[in-house]
């Protein structure tokens, strides 16, 4: 299935300079999988060291966050859109 | 070292009057502007609430529908969504590890030392490309003009 997944601002620059990309996925997973498969600088920014997402990346599919769904095994349909959105954190002591 | 993040007078004073009203809390908003040709400029700010309700002291986050609301207010503007500022209280304009392990690439940080409720030192940095540091950035402050 072709699905859009939309970059934030600040990851364009390790997605060719690309607002969206389109991938081949059935989940969620498979999606972003893809997604760093051929855009292998955006691995760090997206999973930590261990292979899981970072807790501030989240991932929407269409107007759903996929938390509340069926999280990376949350499964995409022809045409629907997978958004990474930031959260911001941060503060003034260790 | 990049250009330096250009900002106008009376939109540095509403951070740090941000970061007065909130204290001993962080406060935290959008920055909103223009980047390109080598210039990065501040235009105008978005305000937003600290959502780190059980930290706030040396805590802040902003919800993704929070970025979601920056991001559009910015595109309604014809601008883009370019960094965030946030006050880090009786504390240096340093970033911490904490904010480090949770900053983005590309955006410009700016953080406003509040001491003792006066704001202080104001400084704004920008994530490596490799996560591993922050590089400063400088932050030019210009007069003001009509605002957009």
């Amino acid at each position: 299935m072709a699905v859009k997944v939309i970059i934030p601002t600040p990851l364009r620059a390790y997605a060719g300079k690309q607002e969206s990309v389109e991938v081949q996925a059935a989940t969620v997973g498979e999606a972003l999988l893809a997604l760093t498969g051929k855009f292998g600088e955006l691995k760090k920014h997206l999973f930590s060291e261990d292979g899981r997402l970072r807790s501030f990346v989240n991932v929407y599919v269409n107007d759903e966050d996929v938390r509340y769904l069926q999280k990376d095994q949350t499964p995409v349909r022809e045409g629907d859109t997978v958004s990474i959105v930031p959260s911001i954190a941060g503060g003034a002591r260790n | 070292m990049s250009a330096p993040l250009r900002i106008r007078e009376k939109l540095m004073r509403r951070i740090h009057a941000h970061g007065v009203e909130t204290y001993p809390h962080e406060c935290c908003g959008a920055l909103l502007g223009s980047d390109g040709d080598g210039t990065r400029e501040v235009l105008d700010l978005l305000p937003l609430a600290n959502r780190r309700n059980d930290s706030p002291r040396n805590r802040f986050e902003v919800t993704p529908d929070d970025v979601r609301l920056a991001e559009k207010t910015a595109r309604e503007k014809r601008i883009d969504l370019i960094g965030w500022y946030h006050s880090h209280p009786d504390a240096p304009a340093r970033p911490s590890e904490y904010d480090r392990d949770h900053a983005w690439p590309w955006y410009s940080y700016i953080i406003v030392s509040v001491q003792k409720g006066e704001p202080r030192d104001t400084t704004s940095w920008r994530l490596h490309d490799d996560r591993a540091g922050y590089d400063p950035e400088a932050i030019e402050v210009v007069a003001n003009r009509a605002s957009i």
